[in-house]
Protein backbone atom coordinates (compact mmCIF):
# COMPACT_ATOMS: atom_id res chain seq x y z
CA UNK A 1 0.00 0.00 0.00
CA UNK A 2 3.17 1.79 0.89
CA UNK A 3 4.34 1.32 -2.29
CA UNK A 4 1.54 1.92 -3.98
CA UNK A 5 1.08 5.55 -2.82
CA UNK A 6 4.40 6.12 -3.27
CA UNK A 7 4.54 5.50 -7.08
CA UNK A 8 1.09 7.30 -7.16
CA UNK A 9 3.14 10.37 -5.44
CA UNK A 10 6.44 9.95 -8.15
CA UNK A 11 3.57 9.66 -11.04
CA UNK A 12 1.99 13.23 -10.07
CA UNK A 13 5.17 15.15 -8.41
CA UNK A 14 7.47 14.09 -11.51
CA UNK A 15 10.36 15.75 -10.47
CA UNK A 16 12.95 17.09 -13.23
CA UNK A 17 15.39 14.13 -12.49
CA UNK A 18 12.25 11.35 -12.48
CA UNK A 19 11.52 12.78 -15.80
CA UNK A 20 14.65 13.44 -17.32
CA UNK A 21 15.24 9.13 -16.75
CA UNK A 22 12.07 8.74 -18.36
CA UNK A 23 12.41 10.66 -21.14
CA UNK A 24 16.26 9.08 -21.93
CA UNK A 25 14.13 5.56 -21.69
CA UNK A 26 11.64 6.55 -24.17
CA UNK A 27 14.31 7.97 -26.35
CA UNK A 28 16.93 5.10 -26.00
CA UNK A 29 14.08 2.60 -26.85
CA UNK A 30 11.99 4.33 -29.11
CA UNK A 31 15.25 5.16 -31.64
CA UNK A 32 16.40 1.51 -30.66
CA UNK A 33 13.02 -0.05 -32.17
CA UNK A 34 12.66 2.58 -35.23
CA UNK A 35 15.78 1.69 -36.08
CA UNK A 36 15.21 -2.23 -35.19
CA UNK A 37 12.11 -2.07 -37.40
CA UNK A 38 13.71 0.10 -40.69
CA UNK A 39 16.65 -2.92 -40.76
CA UNK A 40 14.58 -5.91 -39.53
CA UNK A 41 11.32 -5.61 -41.26
CA UNK A 42 12.39 -5.33 -44.77
CA UNK A 43 14.78 -8.82 -43.74
CA UNK A 44 11.51 -10.13 -42.23
CA UNK A 45 9.40 -9.68 -45.20
CA UNK A 46 12.32 -11.15 -47.12
CA UNK A 47 12.59 -14.41 -45.18
CA UNK A 48 8.72 -14.83 -45.72
CA UNK A 49 8.40 -14.40 -49.54
CA UNK A 50 11.93 -15.31 -51.49
CA UNK A 51 13.13 -19.22 -51.60
CA UNK A 52 17.05 -19.32 -51.15
CA UNK A 53 19.68 -21.36 -49.72
CA UNK A 54 19.98 -20.91 -46.18
CA UNK A 55 17.09 -19.49 -45.71
CA UNK A 56 15.48 -22.16 -43.15
CA UNK A 57 18.78 -21.95 -41.13
CA UNK A 58 18.44 -17.66 -41.27
CA UNK A 59 14.66 -18.26 -40.05
CA UNK A 60 15.74 -20.71 -37.26
CA UNK A 61 18.80 -18.33 -36.13
CA UNK A 62 16.60 -15.48 -36.04
CA UNK A 63 14.15 -17.14 -33.89
CA UNK A 64 16.45 -18.56 -31.57
CA UNK A 65 17.77 -15.06 -31.15
CA UNK A 66 14.92 -13.79 -29.99
CA UNK A 67 15.86 -15.49 -26.89
CA UNK A 68 19.24 -13.40 -26.80
CA UNK A 69 20.19 -12.63 -22.87
CA UNK A 70 20.82 -8.49 -22.99
CA UNK A 71 23.46 -9.05 -20.97
CA UNK A 72 25.45 -10.84 -23.76
CA UNK A 73 23.97 -8.35 -26.09
CA UNK A 74 25.51 -5.69 -23.79
CA UNK A 75 29.04 -7.61 -23.50
CA UNK A 76 29.37 -7.96 -26.73
CA UNK A 77 28.66 -4.40 -28.04
CA UNK A 78 31.06 -3.31 -25.06
CA UNK A 79 33.96 -5.09 -26.48
CA UNK A 80 32.91 -3.75 -29.65
CA UNK A 81 33.39 0.14 -28.70
CA UNK A 82 35.43 -0.13 -25.94
CA UNK A 83 38.59 1.84 -26.37
CA UNK A 84 40.71 -1.28 -26.85
CA UNK A 85 38.11 -3.08 -29.04
CA UNK A 86 37.56 -2.39 -33.33
CA UNK A 87 35.12 0.54 -33.13
CA UNK A 88 36.73 2.37 -30.20
CA UNK A 89 38.38 5.06 -31.74
CA UNK A 90 33.91 6.42 -32.36
CA UNK A 91 34.55 6.86 -28.42
CA UNK A 92 30.34 6.54 -27.92
CA UNK A 93 31.10 4.14 -24.63
CA UNK A 94 28.96 4.93 -21.87
CA UNK A 95 26.65 6.96 -23.80
CA UNK A 96 23.02 6.88 -25.41
CA UNK A 97 24.37 6.10 -28.18
CA UNK A 98 26.13 2.89 -27.17
CA UNK A 99 23.07 1.73 -25.51
CA UNK A 100 20.70 2.60 -28.79
CA UNK A 101 23.00 0.74 -30.81
CA UNK A 102 22.79 -2.36 -27.99
CA UNK A 103 19.12 -2.15 -27.89
CA UNK A 104 19.14 -1.67 -31.55
CA UNK A 105 20.62 -5.29 -31.60
CA UNK A 106 19.02 -6.98 -28.74
CA UNK A 107 15.22 -6.06 -30.58
CA UNK A 108 16.45 -6.50 -34.30
CA UNK A 109 16.20 -10.67 -34.53
CA UNK A 110 12.70 -9.76 -32.76
CA UNK A 111 10.99 -7.27 -35.52
CA UNK A 112 12.76 -9.79 -38.20
CA UNK A 113 11.23 -13.01 -36.46
CA UNK A 114 7.58 -11.77 -36.26
CA UNK A 115 7.40 -9.56 -39.62
CA UNK A 116 8.31 -13.04 -40.89
CA UNK A 117 5.35 -14.46 -39.35
CA UNK A 118 2.98 -11.44 -40.09
CA UNK A 119 4.06 -11.45 -43.96
CA UNK A 120 3.93 -15.19 -44.26
CA UNK A 121 0.03 -15.72 -44.92
CA UNK A 122 -0.28 -12.35 -46.41
CA UNK A 123 2.26 -13.45 -49.55
CA UNK A 124 0.54 -16.46 -49.51
CA UNK A 125 -3.13 -14.48 -50.91
CA UNK A 126 -0.64 -12.21 -53.09
CA UNK A 127 1.20 -14.65 -54.29
CA UNK A 128 -0.28 -15.26 -57.82
CA UNK A 129 -1.43 -12.05 -58.41
CA UNK A 130 2.31 -10.17 -57.94
CA UNK A 131 3.86 -12.73 -60.51
CA UNK A 132 1.56 -12.49 -63.07
CA UNK A 133 1.82 -8.47 -62.62
CA UNK A 134 5.39 -9.28 -62.91
CA UNK A 135 5.82 -6.84 -59.73
CA UNK A 136 9.58 -5.52 -58.86
CA UNK A 137 10.90 -7.02 -55.04
CA UNK A 138 10.98 -3.38 -53.78
CA UNK A 139 7.00 -3.40 -54.93
CA UNK A 140 6.62 -6.77 -53.95
CA UNK A 141 8.12 -5.63 -50.19
CA UNK A 142 5.82 -2.74 -50.04
CA UNK A 143 2.83 -4.08 -50.48
CA UNK A 144 2.93 -7.26 -48.21
CA UNK A 145 4.52 -5.57 -45.30
CA UNK A 146 1.67 -2.81 -45.59
CA UNK A 147 -0.70 -5.16 -46.06
CA UNK A 148 0.58 -6.87 -42.84
CA UNK A 149 1.40 -3.96 -41.01
CA UNK A 150 -1.00 -4.71 -38.06
CA UNK A 151 1.11 -8.19 -37.61
CA UNK A 152 4.29 -5.55 -37.69
CA UNK A 153 2.57 -3.05 -34.62
CA UNK A 154 2.69 -6.19 -33.18
CA UNK A 155 6.45 -6.69 -33.44
CA UNK A 156 6.97 -3.06 -33.27
CA UNK A 157 5.18 -3.30 -29.09
CA UNK A 158 7.07 -7.03 -28.57
CA UNK A 159 10.17 -5.42 -29.37
CA UNK A 160 9.39 -1.91 -27.97
CA UNK A 161 8.64 -3.97 -24.77
CA UNK A 162 11.77 -5.95 -24.47
CA UNK A 163 13.97 -2.81 -24.56
CA UNK A 164 11.88 -0.38 -22.35
CA UNK A 165 12.08 -3.37 -20.00
CA UNK A 166 16.06 -4.54 -20.29
CA UNK A 167 18.45 -3.39 -17.79
CA UNK A 168 21.61 -6.02 -18.70
CA UNK A 169 22.49 -4.59 -21.74
CA UNK A 170 22.00 -0.46 -21.10
CA UNK A 171 23.90 -1.11 -18.02
CA UNK A 172 26.98 -2.29 -19.32
CA UNK A 173 27.36 -0.07 -22.49
CA UNK A 174 25.52 2.93 -20.42
CA UNK A 175 27.40 2.59 -17.36
CA UNK A 176 24.14 4.04 -15.31
CA UNK A 177 25.65 7.49 -15.32
CA UNK A 178 23.82 9.89 -13.70
CA UNK A 179 22.31 12.72 -15.85
CA UNK A 180 23.94 10.94 -18.79
CA UNK A 181 23.08 6.98 -19.10
CA UNK A 182 20.51 6.48 -16.22
CA UNK A 183 17.41 4.84 -17.65
CA UNK A 184 14.07 3.57 -15.85
CA UNK A 185 15.52 -0.52 -15.70
CA UNK A 186 18.67 0.84 -14.26
CA UNK A 187 17.59 3.07 -11.50
CA UNK A 188 14.91 0.38 -10.57
CA UNK A 189 18.45 -1.85 -10.29
CA UNK A 190 20.38 0.86 -8.45
CA UNK A 191 17.79 1.67 -5.82
CA UNK A 192 17.42 -2.21 -5.15
CA UNK A 193 21.06 -2.41 -4.19
CA UNK A 194 20.98 0.46 -2.07
CA UNK A 195 18.18 -1.50 -0.08
CA UNK A 196 14.98 1.56 -0.87
CA UNK A 197 12.75 -1.64 -2.11
CA UNK A 198 9.74 1.17 -1.76
CA UNK A 199 11.49 3.49 -4.28
CA UNK A 200 12.33 0.67 -6.62
CA UNK A 201 8.82 -0.93 -6.42
CA UNK A 202 7.12 2.47 -6.98
CA UNK A 203 9.57 3.20 -10.03
CA UNK A 204 8.66 -0.31 -11.70
CA UNK A 205 5.33 0.46 -11.43
CA UNK A 206 5.57 4.09 -12.92
CA UNK A 207 7.77 1.89 -15.59
CA UNK A 208 4.46 -0.33 -16.14
CA UNK A 209 2.43 2.38 -16.24
CA UNK A 210 4.29 3.84 -18.79
CA UNK A 211 4.67 0.73 -20.93
CA UNK A 212 0.50 0.36 -20.49
CA UNK A 213 0.02 3.85 -21.81
CA UNK A 214 2.18 3.18 -25.02
CA UNK A 215 0.41 0.32 -25.53
CA UNK A 216 -3.11 0.97 -25.04
CA UNK A 217 -2.52 3.66 -27.88
CA UNK A 218 -1.16 2.13 -30.60
CA UNK A 219 -3.36 -0.36 -29.75
CA UNK A 220 -6.11 1.83 -30.01
CA UNK A 221 -4.37 3.65 -33.19
CA UNK A 222 -4.12 0.14 -34.90
CA UNK A 223 -7.86 -0.67 -33.93
CA UNK A 224 -9.16 2.60 -35.80
CA UNK A 225 -7.16 2.02 -38.75
CA UNK A 226 -8.61 -1.59 -39.02
CA UNK A 227 -12.54 -0.01 -38.57
CA UNK A 228 -11.62 2.29 -40.89
CA UNK A 229 -9.97 -0.81 -43.62
CA UNK A 230 -12.84 -2.67 -43.15
CA UNK A 231 -15.56 0.50 -43.74
CA UNK A 232 -13.69 1.16 -46.85
CA UNK A 233 -13.72 -2.57 -47.71
CA UNK B 1 43.77 39.48 -36.50
CA UNK B 2 41.95 40.43 -33.20
CA UNK B 3 38.69 39.22 -35.22
CA UNK B 4 39.95 35.89 -36.00
CA UNK B 5 41.24 35.52 -32.37
CA UNK B 6 37.66 36.37 -31.83
CA UNK B 7 35.84 34.03 -33.97
CA UNK B 8 38.14 31.06 -32.67
CA UNK B 9 37.36 31.90 -28.55
CA UNK B 10 34.24 31.57 -29.64
CA UNK B 11 34.18 28.69 -31.57
CA UNK B 12 36.48 27.18 -29.27
CA UNK B 13 34.45 28.04 -26.10
CA UNK B 14 31.53 25.96 -26.63
CA UNK B 15 33.79 22.79 -27.28
CA UNK B 16 36.26 23.85 -24.81
CA UNK B 17 33.43 23.73 -22.07
CA UNK B 18 31.66 20.67 -23.19
CA UNK B 19 35.33 18.97 -22.87
CA UNK B 20 35.19 19.30 -19.47
CA UNK B 21 34.23 16.54 -18.58
CA UNK B 22 35.71 13.19 -17.47
CA UNK B 23 34.70 9.19 -16.70
CA UNK B 24 35.23 8.13 -13.39
CA UNK B 25 34.83 4.06 -12.30
CA UNK B 26 34.48 3.81 -9.24
CA UNK B 27 33.22 1.24 -6.63
CA UNK B 28 29.58 0.70 -5.95
CA UNK B 29 30.22 1.79 -1.66
CA UNK B 30 30.90 5.37 -2.92
CA UNK B 31 28.38 5.86 -5.49
CA UNK B 32 25.32 3.72 -3.36
CA UNK B 33 26.06 5.88 0.09
CA UNK B 34 25.80 8.88 -1.74
CA UNK B 35 29.40 9.94 -1.11
CA UNK B 36 29.92 10.99 -4.53
CA UNK B 37 26.84 12.90 -5.12
CA UNK B 38 27.94 14.73 -2.56
CA UNK B 39 31.83 16.01 -3.54
CA UNK B 40 31.67 16.39 -6.88
CA UNK B 41 29.20 18.93 -7.45
CA UNK B 42 31.87 20.81 -5.02
CA UNK B 43 34.76 19.82 -7.56
CA UNK B 44 32.97 20.83 -10.19
CA UNK B 45 31.81 24.04 -8.59
CA UNK B 46 35.73 24.87 -8.49
CA UNK B 47 37.03 23.45 -11.53
CA UNK B 48 34.15 23.19 -13.87
CA UNK B 49 35.04 19.64 -14.89
CA UNK B 50 31.67 17.35 -14.30
CA UNK B 51 32.97 14.00 -13.73
CA UNK B 52 30.70 10.94 -14.74
CA UNK B 53 29.60 8.27 -12.33
CA UNK B 54 30.44 4.50 -13.74
CA UNK B 55 29.76 2.14 -10.31
CA UNK B 56 30.71 -0.95 -10.43
CA UNK B 57 33.07 -3.39 -8.61
CA UNK B 58 37.11 -2.76 -7.93
CA UNK B 59 37.38 -5.76 -10.41
CA UNK B 60 35.14 -4.70 -12.91
CA UNK B 61 36.78 -1.06 -12.46
CA UNK B 62 40.00 -2.00 -13.24
CA UNK B 63 39.15 -4.51 -16.47
CA UNK B 64 37.06 -1.52 -18.02
CA UNK B 65 40.24 0.77 -17.05
CA UNK B 66 42.98 -1.89 -19.09
CA UNK B 67 40.69 -1.30 -21.89
CA UNK B 68 41.41 2.43 -21.74
CA UNK B 69 37.22 2.86 -21.39
CA UNK B 70 37.51 5.20 -18.17
CA UNK B 71 39.79 8.44 -17.07
CA UNK B 72 40.46 7.28 -13.37
CA UNK B 73 39.82 5.08 -10.66
CA UNK B 74 38.69 5.36 -7.30
CA UNK B 75 38.77 1.51 -5.97
CA UNK B 76 39.88 0.03 -2.32
CA UNK B 77 41.88 -2.89 -3.21
CA UNK B 78 45.66 -1.80 -2.71
CA UNK B 79 47.51 -5.01 -3.64
CA UNK B 80 45.34 -5.24 -7.28
CA UNK B 81 45.69 -1.52 -7.82
CA UNK B 82 49.91 -2.12 -7.30
CA UNK B 83 49.73 -4.58 -9.95
CA UNK B 84 47.49 -2.59 -12.07
CA UNK B 85 50.25 0.01 -11.89
CA UNK B 86 53.03 -2.19 -11.93
CA UNK B 87 51.84 -3.09 -15.59
CA UNK B 88 51.71 0.16 -16.92
CA UNK B 89 47.90 1.31 -16.79
CA UNK B 90 47.92 3.44 -13.78
CA UNK B 91 49.57 6.23 -13.22
CA UNK B 92 50.11 8.90 -9.82
CA UNK B 93 48.04 6.72 -7.00
CA UNK B 94 47.11 8.87 -3.92
CA UNK B 95 45.23 7.99 -1.08
CA UNK B 96 41.70 9.57 -0.84
CA UNK B 97 39.87 7.97 2.20
CA UNK B 98 39.92 4.94 4.66
CA UNK B 99 36.55 3.39 5.77
CA UNK B 100 36.42 -0.02 7.64
CA UNK B 101 34.95 -3.33 7.11
CA UNK B 102 32.43 -4.76 9.54
CA UNK B 103 30.78 -8.79 9.63
CA UNK B 104 26.89 -7.98 9.81
CA UNK B 105 24.83 -10.78 10.85
CA UNK B 106 21.59 -12.08 12.65
CA UNK B 107 21.16 -10.27 16.05
CA UNK B 108 21.01 -14.39 17.59
CA UNK B 109 24.21 -14.40 16.90
CA UNK B 110 24.49 -18.20 16.34
CA UNK B 111 27.96 -18.27 15.51
CA UNK B 112 29.39 -16.12 18.59
CA UNK B 113 30.95 -14.10 16.99
CA UNK B 114 30.82 -11.06 18.85
CA UNK B 115 32.86 -12.41 20.77
CA UNK B 116 35.53 -12.97 18.26
CA UNK B 117 38.93 -11.58 18.82
CA UNK B 118 40.10 -11.23 14.76
CA UNK B 119 37.94 -11.14 11.53
CA UNK B 120 39.70 -14.96 10.89
CA UNK B 121 38.10 -15.95 13.71
CA UNK B 122 34.72 -15.22 13.38
CA UNK B 123 34.88 -16.47 9.87
CA UNK B 124 36.44 -19.55 11.71
CA UNK B 125 33.22 -19.56 13.53
CA UNK B 126 30.98 -19.07 11.28
CA UNK B 127 32.20 -21.73 8.97
CA UNK B 128 32.06 -24.55 11.97
CA UNK B 129 28.54 -23.80 12.91
CA UNK B 130 27.51 -23.75 9.59
CA UNK B 131 25.13 -20.74 9.80
CA UNK B 132 24.88 -18.88 6.24
CA UNK B 133 27.22 -16.88 4.57
CA UNK B 134 26.79 -14.88 1.94
CA UNK B 135 30.01 -13.85 -0.74
CA UNK B 136 30.17 -11.17 -3.10
CA UNK B 137 31.57 -13.41 -5.58
CA UNK B 138 32.71 -10.97 -7.83
CA UNK B 139 35.94 -9.79 -7.51
CA UNK B 140 35.33 -7.08 -6.39
CA UNK B 141 37.33 -4.89 -3.41
CA UNK B 142 35.30 -6.19 -0.80
CA UNK B 143 34.81 -9.75 -2.31
CA UNK B 144 39.16 -9.87 -2.17
CA UNK B 145 39.11 -8.31 1.07
CA UNK B 146 36.59 -11.48 2.51
CA UNK B 147 39.19 -13.82 0.44
CA UNK B 148 42.16 -12.33 2.28
CA UNK B 149 40.75 -13.04 5.27
CA UNK B 150 39.65 -17.11 5.15
CA UNK B 151 43.51 -16.88 3.46
CA UNK B 152 43.91 -15.44 7.04
CA UNK B 153 42.45 -18.20 8.67
CA UNK B 154 43.91 -20.60 6.53
CA UNK B 155 40.25 -21.97 5.63
CA UNK B 156 38.90 -22.67 1.94
CA UNK B 157 35.10 -21.95 2.36
CA UNK B 158 32.66 -24.32 0.23
CA UNK B 159 29.63 -25.80 1.20
CA UNK B 160 25.75 -25.32 1.41
CA UNK B 161 26.01 -22.76 4.12
CA UNK B 162 28.20 -21.10 2.17
CA UNK B 163 26.46 -18.77 -0.95
CA UNK B 164 28.64 -16.98 -3.28
CA UNK B 165 26.01 -14.39 -5.32
CA UNK B 166 28.15 -12.91 -8.08
CA UNK B 167 26.35 -9.46 -7.24
CA UNK B 168 26.85 -5.91 -5.68
CA UNK B 169 27.17 -5.30 -2.01
CA UNK B 170 23.53 -4.05 -2.18
CA UNK B 171 22.29 -7.01 -3.37
CA UNK B 172 23.95 -9.27 -1.58
CA UNK B 173 23.19 -7.29 1.29
CA UNK B 174 19.33 -8.10 0.20
CA UNK B 175 20.20 -11.79 -0.01
CA UNK B 176 21.76 -11.80 3.68
CA UNK B 177 18.98 -10.05 5.23
CA UNK B 178 16.09 -11.82 3.41
CA UNK B 179 18.33 -15.28 4.52
CA UNK B 180 19.66 -14.00 7.59
CA UNK B 181 22.96 -14.39 6.83
CA UNK B 182 26.16 -13.35 7.68
CA UNK B 183 27.70 -11.01 5.30
CA UNK B 184 30.91 -8.88 5.03
CA UNK B 185 30.47 -5.16 3.80
CA UNK B 186 31.72 -1.93 4.23
CA UNK B 187 30.57 -0.21 6.72
CA UNK B 188 29.58 3.07 4.35
CA UNK B 189 27.21 0.96 2.39
CA UNK B 190 25.96 -0.63 5.41
CA UNK B 191 25.21 2.92 6.98
CA UNK B 192 23.18 4.00 4.31
CA UNK B 193 21.22 0.50 3.52
CA UNK B 194 17.88 0.59 4.12
CA UNK B 195 16.57 -2.91 4.07
CA UNK B 196 18.93 -4.32 7.15
CA UNK B 197 15.60 -6.84 8.37
CA UNK B 198 17.27 -8.26 11.42
CA UNK B 199 20.95 -7.79 10.66
CA UNK B 200 23.47 -6.21 12.44
CA UNK B 201 26.56 -5.16 13.33
CA UNK B 202 28.36 -8.32 15.31
CA UNK B 203 31.92 -7.72 14.21
CA UNK B 204 34.53 -4.52 13.96
CA UNK B 205 37.36 -3.39 14.42
CA UNK B 206 40.64 -4.48 14.50
CA UNK B 207 43.83 -4.85 11.79
CA UNK B 208 42.66 -6.41 8.43
CA UNK B 209 39.50 -4.62 8.86
CA UNK B 210 40.56 -1.16 7.26
CA UNK B 211 39.54 -0.14 4.02
CA UNK B 212 41.76 2.38 1.96
CA UNK B 213 40.43 4.14 -1.18
CA UNK B 214 42.78 5.23 -3.72
CA UNK B 215 42.67 7.67 -6.86
CA UNK B 216 44.84 6.50 -9.52
CA UNK B 217 44.62 8.01 -13.31
CA UNK B 218 44.65 6.22 -16.61
CA UNK B 219 48.25 6.52 -18.05
CA UNK B 220 47.88 8.69 -20.76
CA UNK B 221 51.07 6.78 -22.74
CA UNK B 222 49.31 3.83 -22.95
CA UNK B 223 45.85 6.04 -23.27
CA UNK B 224 45.99 8.95 -25.40
CA UNK B 225 42.80 9.56 -25.67
CA UNK B 226 42.13 9.81 -21.73
CA UNK B 227 41.27 12.86 -20.11
CA UNK B 228 44.40 13.33 -18.63
CA UNK B 229 44.13 17.11 -17.42
CA UNK B 230 40.75 16.68 -15.90
CA UNK B 231 42.10 13.57 -13.90
CA UNK B 232 44.37 15.41 -12.26
CA UNK B 233 42.63 18.29 -11.63
CA UNK B 234 40.18 15.61 -9.79
CA UNK B 235 43.17 13.94 -7.87
CA UNK B 236 45.08 17.00 -6.83
CA UNK B 237 41.39 18.23 -5.45
CA UNK B 238 40.38 15.24 -3.49
CA UNK B 239 43.55 15.26 -2.18
CA UNK B 240 43.65 18.76 -0.97
CA UNK B 241 42.39 20.92 1.84
CA UNK B 242 38.99 21.51 0.61
CA UNK B 243 38.37 17.82 -1.02
CA UNK B 244 39.44 15.97 2.00
CA UNK B 245 36.82 18.81 4.31
CA UNK B 246 34.64 17.73 2.03
CA UNK B 247 34.72 14.09 2.25
CA UNK B 248 35.14 14.56 6.19
CA UNK B 249 31.68 16.40 6.16
CA UNK B 250 29.68 13.41 4.62
CA UNK B 251 27.31 12.34 6.91
CA UNK B 252 24.03 9.63 6.49
CA UNK B 253 22.22 10.46 10.18
CA UNK B 254 24.70 12.26 11.72
CA UNK B 255 27.21 9.41 11.16
CA UNK B 256 30.57 10.31 9.35
CA UNK B 257 31.26 7.31 6.58
CA UNK B 258 34.39 8.28 5.11
CA UNK B 259 37.19 9.46 6.82
CA UNK B 260 39.75 11.51 4.96
CA UNK B 261 43.44 10.01 5.16
CA UNK B 262 45.53 12.66 2.45
CA UNK B 263 47.01 14.60 5.36
CA UNK B 264 50.38 15.89 4.51
CA UNK B 265 52.43 14.26 7.55
CA UNK B 266 51.97 10.07 8.00
CA UNK B 267 51.44 11.16 12.08
CA UNK B 268 48.71 13.40 11.60
CA UNK B 269 47.36 10.65 9.28
CA UNK B 270 47.30 8.02 11.98
CA UNK B 271 45.69 10.57 14.26
CA UNK B 272 43.02 10.98 11.65
CA UNK B 273 42.29 7.96 11.42
CA UNK B 274 42.64 7.05 14.77
CA UNK B 275 39.78 9.66 15.41
CA UNK B 276 37.63 8.09 12.64
CA UNK B 277 37.98 4.92 14.22
CA UNK B 278 36.88 5.64 17.24
CA UNK B 279 34.47 7.81 16.18
CA UNK B 280 33.34 4.29 14.70
CA UNK B 281 33.77 2.28 17.77
CA UNK B 282 31.36 4.41 19.29
CA UNK B 283 28.31 4.08 17.65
Amino acid sequence: METLAKAWQLLIEMDADLLAVIGLSLKVSGLAVLFALIMGAPVGAALAIWKFPGRQVLIVVFNSLMALPPVVVGLSVYLLLSRSGPLGSWGILFTPKAMIIAQTALIFPIIVALTREAVQPVFREYRGLLISLNASPVLVLRTVLWDARFGVVTALLAGFGRAIAEVGAVIIVGGNINGLTRVMTTTIALETSKGDLELAMALGIVLITLALTMNAMIYAISQIGRKYQEVRE
Amino acid sequence: MKVVALILTLLAGPMLAQDRTMILASTTSTQNSGLLDFILPQFEAVSGIHVYVVAVGTGQAMRIARNGDVDALLVHHRPSEDIFIMQGFGVGRVDVMVNDFVIVGPTADPAEIAVSTSAAQAFEQIMSSQNRFVSRGDISGTHLREMDIWHDAALLPSGRWYLEVGSGMGTALNLASGLNAYILTDRGTWLSFRNRGDLTILFEGGTGMRNPYGYIRANPAQFPHVKSDEAAALGDWLISVEGQAAIGAFRINDVQLFCPDALPTPDQSQDQHRTCAANALQR
